[in-house]
């Protein structure tokens, strides 16, 4: 039975389950949903909280300190904010970045994708799919001879080491403190993975921890600091003598670069040798999982990403385009700044436009706020009991790209390189599909396969891939330009305003580790006139649109069979495989009430 | 064998006194000197990020903006086993749940602080984006710098003022367009930016909303 993507296709008479929060996940969410008879899905709404936007800390600032206070909105997306903020301010001023800065860059933001991607899976995502508890009945012989199996190259697979594992997480269960995996349904038949798997699964989780904290020392080299590393506009935040032998502070030197290499490569075994072969085991024990796909089978978009020659989009590795309507021969080329082609919705989102509008570009809004409940709310304004999503009942706009819901981050970008026929991207899908067959027997083909839950959570995984991968070749390059010579990491031609035009404006654009991002900036005498973002949960979380063309998070869900409608396992699973971060965004979901009590106790 | 100590700020600068904890470490930076085992870290929101850094700690300091249900501007003070405990227990804010979470990670994959102290204060206002700290708040900031120096010197762990001319040498821990006092002096006026949520959809607002703080 396909997925409904339009309200006329819904069915909300069944028993109505609100998950509230959405829990494992940066920000605040709520889902709704209508189960059937049998406990599938037929009805799904997803709500969140408003974007501030970020005018109200930037407006008259210095266009070249926003990446610093960008950097700050929120804890997960740091460095891709500032990394986009720079962009859009060197785009209005037509600054052109040194070779080296673009190589440094990349390395920057490659790695912070990788950090992201792996933390993401194994700390926040595998819960869904992986029962801790489980896994204390494990043989770790049996742990032993699977981890050999599924990655004869990884090292850590003896007993004894998955033994110790097993000790540490029964002490750390026994002492009362479930914690990290408190509020569990560990009896829920929807985990299906044997104790073995789930032990193996556990001791990743630590070794992701382990490596998590080393690829961002990337970050410590090339931005002199780690959290919140600096970024410049025009360039990077450091200096480069390969014969320097300095301490803390100095100019990146040999030295320095080798150590980068090592947490490359480190980061390379990792992504291959536990990472991949993870998610893979993961996708054939619930082979016949394939929920979840939502939106994925039919509109995707990118901005396209980590683009090899400067100022060259056709030579980026995973290439911007939009897919509607399922038809994957055609890619269609995207356009940030044509005011036809994103534009912002608000039917069923507490805004109001002025008479007679409908769609708007980011830069041209006419409303004001309207926070008002459906007749078939039920509860109250500050204590929503069920929503009413006929009418208005979400924070988060509705963007639509030339009128199309769009799904985006690491799955649609994978569909549209992977239909531009890039090789790396193609042969990375095709060995994952072959690798699931050999292991299930089961022939669904690619487009099942891809677009769902679990195809989702690949793709990031294949990300991750192309990151580490691509760093190499990166750094190569790196090493090449320096010693040929040029040793330049910023454009400084620029950088006092008395050489900016009166009046500019620029946007910049990034594929980040959840999304097409990006910021837009208006510069006036030398300060900031008007800054905005749109930022990838926007695009997933949307609401309805005047169509009653449904967002990402909702069509996601629409279908899926719950074990135990109270115990929502399956909906957190496939929410999570979005990676949402709706951090940018305030802590409520009602405009009553006085300061102090909006603080809410969950 | 020397201890190690880290000394964390966390919090959300952009919001008013969530901005505390980071708050109270840039002025540490500012006004002390510290042995080369004390680690001061302005960890922002970083959540699960900063768990290396809690596994490294011996002895941990913890700031933050916690809400206790006190009178604004009270401070707390939380020792051992009670942080996670009541870290979890009321959460305010977004970090908060990270921060939970990422005492129990350290506690799970081994390395965690056999001493810790959490320094809290009561907020007055959060729900200002681009605002800095409400003067209740931002006077506690020195008593709460003394409560952990004394924690800390209980420990034997000696912190002494910068002289004079120590002070022109301190790297910041955030880029200096952080800052408090550029961070206050920038922020633009609420009849240019409005400061309750998205110009784009809201350009009346200014004229509907005005005089709301």
């Amino acid at each position: 039975m396909t997925i409904p993507l339009n309200v006329s296709g819904l069915d909300n008479s069944g028993r109505r389950i609100v998950v509230d929060p959405v829990t494992r996940i940066e920000g605040h969410m709520r889902c709704e949903v209508n189960v059937d008879s049998n406990n599938v899905i037929r009805n799904a709404v997803s709500t969140g909280t408003m974007w501030r936007g970020l005018e109200v800390i930037l407006k008259g600032r210095d266009p070249r300190d926003a990446w610093a206070f960008v950097e700050r909105i929120c804890g997960v997306c740091t460095g891709c904010h500032a990394l986009t903020s720079v962009r859009a301010v060197e785009d209005a001023l037509g600054i052109e970045i040194p070779y080296n800065a673009h190589l440094i860059r990349h390395l920057m933001d490659k790695a912070l994708n990788i950090h992201d991607h792996i933390v993401h899976f194994y700390h926040l995502h595998a819960l869904d799919w992986v029962n801790p508890v489980n896994a204390l009945k494990a043989d770790p012989k049996a742990t032993s001879e699977l981890q050999m199996m599924v990655s004869p190259a990884h090292p850590k697979s003896s007993p004894g080491y998955f033994r110790d594992v097993q000790n540490r997480l029964k002490k750390f269960i026994e002492s009362g403190q479930l914690g990290l995996f408190a509020n569990g349904y560990w009896d829920n038949p929807a985990y299906r993975m044997p104790p073995a798997a789930d032990l193996m699964a556990v001791a990743h989780y630590l070794e992701a921890l382990d490596l998590q904290k080393e690829i961002v020392k990337v970050h410590t080299i090339f931005g002199g600091k780690n959290p919140h590393p600096n970024y410049l506009v025009g360039g990077v935040a450091c200096a480069i003598n390969l014969d320097d032998v300095g301490a803390a502070g100095a100019p990146v030197n040999m030295t320095s670069l080798n150590f980068v290499l090592e947490r490359i490569r480190e980061a390379q075994d990792f992504t291959k040798n536990v990472y991949i072969p993870d998610v893979l085991a993961i996708a054939g024990i619930y082979k016949d999982w394939l929920y979840g796909g939502g939106l994925s089978a039919t509109n995707v978009l990118s901005y396209g990403t980590h683009t090899v020659v400067p100022g060259d989009k056709s030579t980026d590795l995973l290439p911007a385009g939009a897919i509607v309507n399922g038809n994957w021969n055609e890619i269609h080329p995207v356009d940030v700044r044509d005011p036809n082609e994103v534009q912002e919705f608000v039917d069923h989102s507490w805004y109001e436009y002025g008479d007679g509008q409908t769609g708007l570009h980011p830069w041209d809004g006419d409303t004001t706020p309207k926070f008002e409940l459906g007749p078939n709310t039920k509860g109250t304004k500050t204590d929503i009991k069920e929503l009413d999503e006929a009418h208005k009942y979400s924070w988060i706009k509705a963007p639509r790209w030339k009128g199309h819901p769009m799904e985006v981050g690491p799955l649609p970008r994978y569909i549209i390189a992977y239909n531009s026929g890039r090789e790396y991207v193609i042969d990375q899908v095709d060995r994952s599909l072959s690798a699931f067959k050999q292991a299930t027997g089961s022939d669904v083909g690619l487009k099942p396969f891809l677009t769902s839950t679990i195809g989702r959570t690949l793709a990031r995984a294949l990300d991750c891939e192309l990151c580490v991968d691509s760093m190499v070749d990166d750094w190569h390059a790196l090493i090449k330009n320096i010693k040929n010579g040029d040793s330049s990491t910023a454009n400084v031609e620029k950088w006092d305003p008395s050489t900016w035009p009166k009046e500019a404006k620029g946007v910049g654009i990034n594929e980040a580790p959840r999304g097409a991002l990006g910021h837009w900036i208006k510069i006036k005498d030398g300060k900031i006139e008007n800054y905005q973002a749109v930022v990838p949960t926007t695009w997933n979380g949307s609401p309805r649109d005047s169509e009653g063309n449904i967002g990402s998070f909702e069509a996601s869900l629409l279908n899926t069979p719950v074990e135990r409608p109270e115990e929502p396992v399956e909906i957190l699973r496939t929410l999570h495989s979005f990676d949402p971060c709706l951090a940018c965004s305030t802590h409520v979901m009602s405009e009553d009430g006085e300061e102090m009590s909006r603080v809410k106790v969950r | 064998m020397e201890k190690d100590v880290l000394i964390l700020g966390i919090g959300n600068l952009l919001w008013a006194d969530e901005g505390f904890g980071v708050r109270c470490v840039e002025q540490l930076n500012t006004t002390y000197d510290f042995p080369h085992n004390v680690t001061l870290l302005d960890g922002g929101t970083q959540g699960l990020y900063l768990v290396q850094y809690v596994q490294r700690a011996d002895i941990m300091v913890v700031f933050d903006a916690i809400d206790y249900g006190l009178e604004p501007g009270t401070i707390k003070v939380i020792e051992g086993d009670d942080v996670p405990k009541f870290m979890g227990a009321k959460k305010m804010s977004l970090h908060q749940t990270g921060f939970q979470e990422v005492l129990m990670t350290a506690q799970f994959a081994g390395g965690y602080p056999s001493e810790l102290v959490l320094i809290g204060v009561q907020p007055e206002a959060i729900e200002d984006f681009g605002g800095s700290l409400r003067d209740c708040v931002k006077n506690q900031i020195q008593p709460a710098l003394a409560i952990a120096l004394d924690y800390l010197n209980e420990r034997g762990v000696v912190i002494s003022k910068k002289s004079d001319q120590d002070n022109a040498e301190v790297p910041d821990l955030a880029p200096n367009q952080l800052n408090i006092d550029v961070y206050e002096a920038g922020r633009p006026a609420e009849a240019e930016a409005y400061r309750h949520g998205d110009v784009r959809f809201i350009p009346n607002a200014i004229n509907t909303h005005d005089g709301e703080a």
